[in-house]
């Protein structure tokens, strides 16, 4: 069957139950005070020398006791594919990525 | 198969048509007829290869054409004139293929007549797609993913769409096809829910059926309860605003009651039966989601109660000795009707001594009276579950909804003294007045008789309200059929 499924892709589309006033995705929350028995993720987008930037935070926060997990988007011109955004949420306590050239 | 099909699809304006897939035998039976037909044009729903030796066969994977020629069995056989379909055979007929050909010698050695089989837009596999092809245009909601990494069930709760308990996944084919319970089109408004006075439609209440758990054929049910609790008279933004611990419940009378499976007999007020505990969550979430109403939110109930997750229940009118609740309010006989009412949990009132209805009626009143406060007055609103053990005594007495109401209202009358301030060294009470006349215990109309429940046990119920009346929140009623 050449038929594209409403799953074709893993993902589930569901209708919207509310009254759509909020977006769809939700806010940060706050920062905060220490690293310290937090999971940290490193994200880099694959914008160039991200990773410079942030083998160099992996090292400072070693150095504070802190390990890290690294993560990379495909790509930095498209949002992150929800499937890396829930690897993320469900593996950190926080995230720091690197946005710049 | 619904044929609301907009992709475009072409054939030769005059000329044969069929349909085939290589699956079905008859359609392999009449291989070598359709290669033998002259300007044929062949859609092919299985294999593209299929059939040998037609020189304009198309693939129809995709069930396009199927869908637009609204095919339900093959192999159909069309004949087009200036565009327009002049006729039509589904199977193999020898005699009718001839006809509408107008080839006299079809298919020599074949059998005079086999019948098709089933078109691929009917199978099960597909037709959840398909419903969402064809129709899924009507629906205008906001399409959520859910990464395939995430738990259907967790997305849902991390997304606050539901009530603590798990809910259905509201998906495009789902949603479709809830909207199949109503003849009403998904974007007409149904009703401006509180607290944020948002405009719901049918789509978005019948988004929040499917989360409760609800079939199609409860939806007409849940339009009209949405409906009768966003009226000004129920007041369903006070109702969620107060601390008062109050939630709306339902209460269904009419043939609609069996029609889709509700419960009024054993356990009426309780779990286990899906239309009861699904039709009541639904408005909830219709409140929650679509008006915005959320615990420690809007919702400041100081503790609330289970039946919030949702209350409804049916009226047993066969074995009731009262006319039905709907009537009583006004419905014609023989329609169906939700009453929508302010609603604490049930509480049972025991009375297996009582055999004569002014014993029972003033027994039932007793456990009335602790509504709100057993010193407070006129301040809330009741309704009086009356179990069929107990309206066993009024019936055989001959007493109807009127007769016992008066009698409780008489009963109801309390003494003054008893329920002042401080009497029985309790501060809390009515403050002293001017007379020393009897007090009545609720608002006239601010008591409300239903008859349900199983047949053994005289264990009637209260369910206590909560401020009745303009400055609260006062029965609704509305007809059922008319969502249908």
């Amino acid at each position: 069957m050449a038929m594209t499924g409403t799953r074709s892709t893993g993902s589930l589309v569901i209708l919207d139950p509310t009254d759509e006033s909020t977006p769809d995705s939700r806010t940060a929350l706050e920062r905060p005070a220490s690293l310290e028995g937090l999971r940290v993720g490193l994200l880099d987008i694959s914008k160039p020398r991200g990773d410079v930037f942030l083998d160099r935070l992996a090292e400072l926060l070693a150095e504070r006791g802190v390990t890290v997990r690294r993560y990379a988007k495909p790509t930095f011109t498209k949002p992150m594919p929800p499937d890396l955004r829930r690897e993320i949420t469900t593996e950190c306590d926080v995230v720091i990525e690197a946005l710049a050239d | 198969m619904p044929t609301e099909e907009r992709e475009t699809v072409a054939w030769p304006a005059d000329g044969l048509v069929a349909v085939v897939k290589q699956d079905c035998p008859t359609c392999r039976l009449v291989e070598p007829v359709l290669a033998a037909l002259p300007g044929l044009t062949v859609f092919t729903q299985d294999d593209p290869d299929f059939p040998e030796g037609v020189a304009d066969r198309r693939d129809d994977t995709e069930l396009t054409a199927s869908l637009a020629l609204e095919v339900e069995t093959v192999p159909t056989l069309v004949r087009f004139a200036g565009g327009v379909e002049v006729a039509r055979v589904v199977g193999w007929s020898r005699a009718q293929w001839a006809e509408l050909t107008g080839v006299p010698d079809l298919g020599e050695g074949l059998p005079e007549y086999r019948p098709g089989c089933g078109s691929r837009t009917q199978d099960p596999d597909v037709a959840e797609e398909l419903l969402v092809r064809t129709r899924g245009g009507a629906l205008h909601s906001r399409r959520l993913e859910i990464a395939a990494l995430e738990d259907e069930a967790e997305a849902l709760f991390d997304r606050g769409f539901t009530d603590g308990l798990p809910v259905v996944p509201p998906t495009p084919a789902r949603v479709l096809r809830m909207l199949e319970g109503t003849s009403r089109k998904p974007d007409e408004v149904v009703a401006v829910i509180p607290p944020n006075l948002v405009e719901a439609t049918v789509e978005k209440v019948a988004i929040n059926a499917v989360l409760a758990g609800c079939r199609p054929e409860y939806l007409p049910v849940v339009l009209a309860a949405v409906e009768a609790a966003c009226t000004d008279e129920f007041n369903a933004h006070g109702l969620l605003a107060t601390t008062w611990g109050a939630g709306p419940a339902i209460v269904v009378n009419g043939p609609v009651r069996a029609e889709v499976g509700m419960n009024w007999a054993g356990n009426a007020l309780g779990q286990g039966n899906r239309a009861n505990s699904t039709i009541g969550r639904a408005l909830q979430l219709v409140i929650r989601n679509v008006g915005g109403g959320r615990p420690q939110e809007v919702d400041r109930a100081a503790l609330g109660h289970p039946g919030k997750v949702g209350f409804c229940f049916a009226e047993d009118e066969e074995g009731s000795p009262f006319e039905p609740l709907a009537q009583s309010r006004g419905v014609p006989p023989g329609r169906s009707a939700v009453t929508v009412f302010a609603a604490e949990g049930p509480r049972g009132i025991v009375d297996q001594i009582s055999r004569t209805p002014e014993s029972l009626a003033r027994s039932l009143a007793l456990g009335l009276r602790g509504v709100c406060h057993p010193k407070l007055v006129r301040g809330f609103d009741a309704t009086l579950v009356v179990c069929p053990e107990h309206a066993r005594v009024f019936a055989e007495a001959g007493w109807d909804r009127g007769r016992l109401a008066a009698a409780l209202d008489e009963a109801l009358l309390l003494d003054r003294a008893e329920i002042t301030r401080g009497a029985g060294g309790i501060d809390e009470g009515v403050p002293a007045g001017d007379s020393d006349r009897p007090v009545a215990k609720f608002r006239p109309g601010g008591l409300m008789i239903v008859h349900a429940g199983g047949g053994a046990g005289m264990f009637s119920a209260v369910i206590g309200g909560w401020a009745g009346g303009p400055g609260g929140s006062a029965p609704v009623t509305r007809e059922v059929d008319p969502w249908r």
